[in-house]
């Protein structure tokens, strides 16, 4: 009779990457460690069919398998014992890899049949699911981990010292002041400590906040010489100790409470590190994952907005704003927005702003009151030159969301202020809304589905290479950019 | 031809996700957009042949009948007979696979349709998006891991 034995396990990685090192019959001998040493005979390739593999075990044993199919569309690969000194006979087995669409995972089945002599049935079954089958999923799990299939020449080459330090670029700041103190220079970066990720960064996002640091408002967050910037995206170089949830070679983002990013190479926490959808760009999640979040709870959670609510957002048509503005109008608010320019206002208009005020001394609040009655939400970035007409603009029962402080820092709001329309005051600072790494990761996920299926439209993003994060600072703080900035490495 | 897939990892046995998605009648008490289903000629519900009449949340009606059921593969393909979405010869699987490493298992649904040139997207975007993955979904949220 024959016997069936399978096996299945996900891989933490993406499915092309698995199906190049299983589509190559001859790559068993890296991964795989009951396997001594491998060769082709007849000096075939090893993709081609046909073509059979001689190899031996560690225990000793001899086998030569022959490859009977290789399917690149559904990343399945068949192959038979031609003859073994262990008896399995009659043996054929199926490798299949399947996609988990919804995590860019693989589903990876592996399958046999085949014949023992009596009696033995049972020992082969359990030799081939144990040592041959699970074991092979932990071990091609830690070839990728070590990234050992992104190495060229792999089969000779030594595994890659660890300790290495990586050559970097960063923009550091050797003193506060203005965009001009933004300078770039060498840099080296260490190998990743335990827990941590080491990324090669190809996007940088840059927000209001880099520029309150820049000035100098929080020397505690950045003490001198310092590097700004809260989040990045790009590739995994190598992972410390006890990382297990990214590999190197995977494409990622990461944000976090300290400052920077502003460089090429960078080792951060693993928790903060988060692997990106294919859909999703590198310069898409630099520009968007801190102010994509931020929206997100802001609207969700702190400002909960629903349908009707009545919404003011300052800088409608800035990196948050733009976001803000598609992502409220999704959820049926009433969005009204101010910019200081014609043309801002128009941007606005298209990203679902309904009515658009074009102020550059920040005077509004009759306006908003004339519109609407009132505002019962404010996201407000402006800080202080806007204090008395916010509270001008607020309906009765108003929350007044201060999330920033682009004209300057507000001065503080006194309960006596709030008592006249029953106001709420409301400070948030992002990273207390993924304090933990469920909070980060659901609101992510979140805000690349919505941004997926058009719930957020994607605001135009402006690129500056690191080297000119300067013009990148001058722009954003004399107002001259509409939607999000990223810095390219 | 327009081919939609969608796969995800339920972190529960196979049989426990078949248990809950075998009836053909069963759309209204997992799947989040469906309101209400009931077999037409008081069919069993697991007879293959036999025709679901369902309407969506939003008050669409589609009726779809079963074209296989297998207890051995955990797995069930159906046709669209009657729906408000705009699409032909529509065929559509919906099939478990056990993890044996774990208390999960692989879940797969997938179609197969054609429709007017230029709604492609549009469709797969429903289809793959708001239908499929939003069922992929409930499953994992009623079998979350406590
Ligand atoms: N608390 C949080 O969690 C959080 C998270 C993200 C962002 N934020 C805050 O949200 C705001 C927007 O951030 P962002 O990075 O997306 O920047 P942004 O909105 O793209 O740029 C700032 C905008 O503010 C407006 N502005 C008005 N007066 C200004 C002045 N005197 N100087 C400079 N800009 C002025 C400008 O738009 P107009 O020309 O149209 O007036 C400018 O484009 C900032 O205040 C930021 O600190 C807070």
């Amino acid at each position: 009779m024959l016997q069936r034995v399978a096996r299945s396990t996900i891989v933490d990685a993406p499915l092309e990457r698995v199906w190049a090192v299983l589509r190559e019959f001859n790559s068993h001998d890296q991964w795989h460690d009951v396997v001594d040493t491998s060769r082709i005979e007849r000096n075939e390739r090893g993709d081609q069919v046909g073509c059979i593999r001689a190899f031996s075990l560690k225990d000793g044993n001899r086998i030569r398998e022959q490859l009977l199919a290789l399917d690149d569309r559904t990343f399945k690969s068949t192959y038979c014992i031609l003859d073994a000194t262990v008896p399995l006979q009659r043996y054929v087995a199926t490798i299949t890899l399947k996609r988990v669409t919804d995590s860019n995972r693989t589903f990876w089945h592996w399958e046999s049949t085949f014949a023992t002599p009596p009696g033995m049935e049972r020992e082969l079954c359990d030799m081939v699911a144990t040592q041959v089958y699970e074991a092979g999923f932990e071990n091609l799990r830690k070839h990728l981990r070590r990234g050992n299939d992104l190495r060229q020449g792999t089969a000779e080459s030594p595994a890659m010292p660890t300790a290495m330090a990586v050559a970097s670029r960063r923009v550091v700041l050797k003193s506060y002041g203005a965009p001009s103190v933004l300078r770039a220079e060498n840099d080296e970066v260490a190998a990743p400590k335990a827990g941590e990720v080491r990324v090669r960064q190809r996007a940088i996002g840059v927000n209001f906040f880099d520029i309150y640091l820049r000035r100098g408002w929080m020397p505690d967050l950045l003490p001198l010489p310092g590097v700004l910037g809260m989040e990045a995206a790009g590739t995994v170089l190598d992972v410390g100790a006890g990382v297990h949830a990214v590999m190197p070679g995977d494409r990622v983002a990461y944000i976090g409470p300290t400052p920077g990013a502003y460089c090429s190479v960078r080792s951060v926490p693993a928790d903060q590190v988060l692997r990106l959808p294919a859909a999703v760009e590198d310069d898409v999640a630099a520009a968007l994952l801190l102010k994509g979040i931020t929206a997100d709870y802001l609207l969700r959670d702190l400002g909960r907005v629903t349908r009707g609510t009545r919404l003011l957002v300052h800088a409608a048509a800035g990196g948050l704003g733009l976001l803000v503005c598609s992502w409220a109008k999704s959820l049926g608010a009433e969005v009204i927005g101010t910019v200081s320019s014609p043309e801002k206002a128009r941007v606005a208009r298209e990203y679902g702003c309904d009515k658009v005020i074009v102020t550059t001394n920040y005077q509004f609040a009759s306006e908003v009151q004339n519109m609407c009655g009132g505002a019962d939400v404010l996201i407000d970035g402006l800080g202080d030159a806007a204090r008395d007409e916010n509270f001008a603009a607020l309906a009765r029962r108003g929350h007044w969301i201060s999330v920033g402080q682009a004209t300057g820092a507000l001065k503080p709001v006194a309960t006596s202020d709030l008592v006249a329309k029953s106001l709420t005051f409301s400070r948030p600072v992002v990273f207390d809304y993924i304090a933990t790494r469920a909070e980060l990761v659901t609101r992510a996920e979140r805000l690349w589905t919505a941004l997926s299926d058009g719930t957020v439209r994607k605001p135009p993003i402006e690129r500056y290479a690191l080297e000119s994060a300067e013009l990148a600072h001058e722009r954003l703080e004399q107002r001259l950019t509409t939607g999000a900035l990223v810095l390219t490495a | 031809m327009v081919r939609v897939y969608v796969s995800s990892v339920v972190d529960t046995s196979a049989d426990n996700v078949w248990s809950r998605i075998r009836d053909f009648n069963a759309l209204p008490q997992w799947h989040p957009t469906i309101a209400d289903s009931r077999i037409e000629n008081s069919d069993a519900s697991d007879r293959v042949g036999c025709i679901r009449h369902m309407h969506t949340r939003d008050g669409g009606m589609i009726r779809e009948r079963l074209l296989a059921l297998s207890d051995y593969d955990y797995q069930c393909v159906y046709e669209i007979i009657e729906s408000p979405m705009g699409v032909a010869n529509y065929i559509a699987t919906l099939k478990l696979t056990p993890i044996t490493d774990g208390q999960r298992c692989f879940a797969e649904w997938s179609a197969e349709f054609d429709c007017a040139e230029g709604r492609e997207r549009e469709l797969t975007e429903l289809i793959g998006n708001g239908v499929f993955q939003g069922g992929m979904d409930a499953l994992k949220r009623h079998f979350a891991r406590r």
